[in-house]
């Protein structure tokens, strides 16, 4: 009943306009006409507005586009499948604040791969080796790369340009197996199918049997323990038993507690120095949960044989926990990104002040219009959507800082992070949502104010 | 002047006065700790490493197909090849002095352990101080341009070597005088004994330099900063690093010397571009970050204060053309030019001053917060309170323009209708 009521007085206030739908579209356009001719009407205070949305919202895409690098999922298909299993080998005084140390030692990882607990399982530590080109005068290279058990490719989803990864039984078998990346060989062998050939790795030959596509996940979740979370792409990739035996050691990190007494590398194996990450896949919490048993009964019987003078201190991350437990995301990052929001907001507060000003100085006009019989409802919009038009400017001018700014960051940034920072097309939308929606959320209350101007005063007054 | 009257008519103009004090108290807020967080670094980027910086360059490199630093014989071999590589070095025209050592300050490499007074001490308990250790040669100081305060430096007749994983005693040793200082707060700690990494053999102290800095220089490394030690000891691995000194000026022409001398030593090595670096390059990449979050705050700073003074100006303009009758009438009614000014200006005054009220406890807050997330330390009542003169400063400054042109109305706009 109400309702029928509210339509006939609207009927009766604009007679002339046909049919509802068109009504709106050509009004709407006809908003967007006098909004874009009225961005003109107060060049400074147009200016003003323009310049503090294009500057807000350029500061947050920057930062935007650099936080949303490195914190994004770097394996989002099975992050949550991997896991990293800890096992405290320090006891209370000596591990990290309650938390077992982020590695292995060697026993407490052979131990965990032997045990085979888990669908698939890996462990690896990272080579620093040299390579000799052959057949040419060429001067030695580096070689930068891990030494890993077969499951790796399978459970990190390595993709392959030629040949493939090793077997189980090249593991046992402590093989000369080795992969290489693309990058490598391009450089030795001019991007030829290289599967079978020999390559000379820190004095030692090694068969290749499979050259990785570019692969270089980012953060690099399986080695935090070594690296950052942003090193250069991996060149090489070594059977794990076979680097052990030629005793090569980490190229990358390695901690130790007490005194240190080893003086062979037997002695150093056996030592309570880690340098080994493990890794496992468990498809099903009911794996998950019967994994973490096995892990507290290993190092239950650990106690029991007098290894570990302590209670079992175990954990089992999965990726994402395990980058938040790690802290990859850099503190510069958060920073910036809370910085950049707060600027973002102080020029939203300014814009809501400037249109204000901006509309309210219409009164007479918006009077004249009320007069005429426009309802509130046409008025709030048609100031709304002059506000979009302004966000839209903004975004304009936001989106050129942006390009700047994201080929800038270099300054703030480490190369290897700036570099992901990148002006892609979701970027490019977001600038102009962003600047627009904002810009018109600012615009409710000034609106609101310009919709409620009395018609009556202003006629009167002028 | 009367504060009544502005009170009043800024009731009227509610959205307006809540809006210029917000962003005045969200800019004071952002801009107290930016500007905290570019001291701090600065402070942190400034800080002497104590070496002297100038003519000195580090070579990082790698042999291929060396012998194993695991058995006694591979060992003396690769010391033979790490001594061939320095007597080369030593020979060129424009260096002064070479020494082996494992890493320099602000690598980012380090090797660090504890020292205790006592033998035997466990890694990590207590009366232990960690220190990083810095293992070279007698031309060590020489090389890095450390200055000895007390005790002696090294001599060729002190320096050993061993492989890069070996366990061997450490009979003497130089530290830094904050690490003295902290060992043995009481008298000269030339002469007196010990002990590293929980060893139960004895260094003596032979020597103290005034200052060197660890090589990490991220926060983790906070604690220990100044404590470093030098062993006299040549590392042999498949890897060695040589600190150079190159004579003033010269250090160009003796970096581009580096390869082709190493190379005629002996081909089978990995010497690339990122192996010889000036110390300048390694100070740079260390603090990056450190310089980058100072300019991007610094330019956030900058445009916030722009925005907001702009604001602030278009705000009061809207005001001072909404007022122009009123205005016209207290001129009418004998108010002075300076009247008309002075009520603008405390007009801001009150408005910033309400903005600053709110800003100081939103700048605390954010601070707060920051220190619970980061680390941050409290922010220092200095910088607020020059925060707040600042804002107030802005606000007077922004208004003046917009106030002059009120105070240039003539009375006659009284009579004509608005």
């Amino acid at each position: 009943m109400r309702q029928s009521h509210g339509s006939r007085a609207r009927r009766f206030s604009a007679p002339r306009i046909p049919s509802p739908d068109s009504r709106t579209l050509s009004m709407l356009a006809y908003y967007l006409q006098l909004g874009l001719r009225s961005l003109r009407r107060n060049p400074a205070l147009t200016t003003l507005m323009v310049m503090a949305i294009g500057f807000g919202v350029a500061a947050s895409m920057i930062t935007w586009s650099v936080f949303r690098a490195v914190s994004g999922n770097p394996i989002p298909g099975k992050s949550a499948q991997l896991f990293t299993p800890q096992v405290d080998g320090w006891g209370p005084q000596q591990n990290l604040k309650g938390e077992p140390a982020e590695a292995l030692g060697y026993v407490d990882a052979m131990a965990l791969l032997r045990a085979h607990q888990a669908k698939r399982q890996t462990l690896l530590y990272p080579l620093r080796l040299s390579v000799i080109p052959q057949g040419s005068r060429e001067l030695p290279l580096n070689a930068d790369g891990y030494a890993v058990t077969a499951d790796f490719f399978a459970m990190f989803e390595v993709p392959f340009r030629y040949g493939g990864g090793w077997s189980a039984q090249d593991d046992e078998a402590r093989g000369s197996e080795v992969v290489i990346s693309s990058k490598l060989n391009q450089k030795l062998f001019g991007g030829a199918d290289s599967v079978g050939r020999t390559i000379g790795l820190g004095g030692h030959d090694f068969r290749i049997v499979g050259v990785v596509s570019h692969w270089n996940p980012r953060p690099r979740f399986y080695d935090l323990f070594s690296t950052s979370g942003f090193a250069d792409e991996p060149d090489i990739y070594m059977v794990f038993n076979r680097a052990l035996d030629l005793q090569m050691r980490t190229g990358g990190r390695n901690s130790c507690r007490g005194s240190i007494s080893y003086t062979s590398w037997q002695g150093y194996l056996q030592s309570n120095c880690v340098w080994v990450t493990p890794w496992v896949e468990l498809d099903s919490p009911a794996d998950v949960a019967r994994y973490h048993r096995f892990l507290e009964n290993y190092a239950a019987d650990q106690q029991r044989a007098g290894r570990f003078g302590w209670a079992a201190n175990v954990r089992l991350r999965d990726v994402m926990q395990w980058l938040d437990y790690e802290h990859v995301v850099p503190p510069e990052s958060r920073i910036a990104l809370v910085v950049a929001l707060g600027f973002f907001l102080i020029c939203l507060v300014n814009t809501i002040g400037l249109l204000l000003a901006k509309f309210m100085r219409r009164a007479g006009e918006i009077g004249v219009r009320r007069a005429l019989g426009a309802t509130r409802r046409e008025i709030y919009t048609q100031y709304l959507v002059e506000a979009g038009t302004v966000g839209l400017a903004g975004g304009v001018l936001g989106l050129l800082f942006t390009a700047l700014g994201v080929s800038g960051v270099g300054i703030l940034f480490q190369p290897e992070i700036a570099r992901l920072a990148r002006l892609d097309l979701s970027l490019v939308g977001l600038t102009f949502v962003v600047a627009i929606l904002a810009t018109v959320a600012a615009a409710f209350y000034p609106a609101w104010r310009a919709a409620h101007v009395q018609p009556a005063w202003q006629l009167k007054s002028s | 002047m009367k504060l009544h009257p502005i009170l009043a008519a800024l009731r009227k103009h509610k959205a307006g006065t809540v809006l210029i004090a917000l962003q005045i108290a969200l800019t004071l807020a952002i801009v107290c700790n930016a500007v905290f967080i570019i001291g701090q670094r600065i402070e942190r980027v400034n800080r002497p490493t104590g070496l002297d910086e100038s003519n000195l360059f580090l070579i990082s490199q790698q042999w291929v197909g060396a012998p194993s630093a695991d058995t006694p014989d591979g060992v003396e071999k690769l010391d033979a090849m790490q001594r061939e590589d320095l007597a080369a070095l030593r020979q060129l025209p424009d260096v002064v002095s070479v020494a082996p050592i494992n890493s320099i300050p602000l690598l980012n490499s380090s090797w660090t352990g504890s020292v205790s007074l006592k033998p035997g001490a466990q890694l990590g308990g207590k009366g232990n101080t960690r220190t990083a250790y810095y293992f070279t040669d007698e031309q060590a100081l020489s090389t890095l341009g450390l200055r000895l305060v007390a005790g002696r430096a090294f001599t060729a007749g002190d320096v050993q070597h061993q492989g890069f994983r070996d366990q061997r005693e450490r009979p003497i040793a130089i530290i830094t005088r904050q690490l003295a200082d902290k060992l043995f707060p009481q008298g000269s700690a030339v002469g007196k004994v010990m002990y590293t990494d929980g060893s139960s053999a004895p260094t003596t102290v032979v020597g103290v330099v005034e200052r060197l800095q660890i090589p990490a220089s991220g926060s983790w490394g906070n604690e220990f900063v100044w404590n470093s030690t030098l062993i006299p000891t040549r590392l042999d691995a498949n890897f060695a690093r040589y600190a150079v000194r190159t004579k003033p000026g010269r250090l160009d022409a003796a970096m581009r010397a580096v390869a082709p001398v190493l190379y005629k030593v002996n081909p089978l090595r990995v010497l690339d571009d990122d192996s010889v670096k000036p110390f300048d390059e390694i100070r740079a990449k260390a603090y990056r970050a450190d310089r980058g979050m100072a300019v991007l705050m610094g330019v956030v700073c900058l445009i916030l204060l722009c925005v907001t003074a702009a604001g602030i100006v278009g705000l009061t303009s809207f005001w001072v053309g909404q007022r122009h009758r009123q205005i016209g009438v207290r001129r009418a009614l004998g108010a002075r030019k300076a009247d008309i000014l002075h009520y603008f200006q405390i007009e801001n005054l009150l408005i910033a001053g309400a903005g600053v009220v709110i800003g100081v406890l939103l700048a605390v807050g954010l601070n707060l917060w920051l220190m619970t997330h980061y680390e941050m330390s409290r922010i220092p009542l200095p910088y607020v309170l020059t925060g707040v003169l600042a804002m107030l400063a802005m606000g007077q400054a922004a208004v003046f323009v917009p106030a002059r042109r009120a105070s240039n109305v003539p009375p006659v706009e009284a009579t004509r209708a608005a």
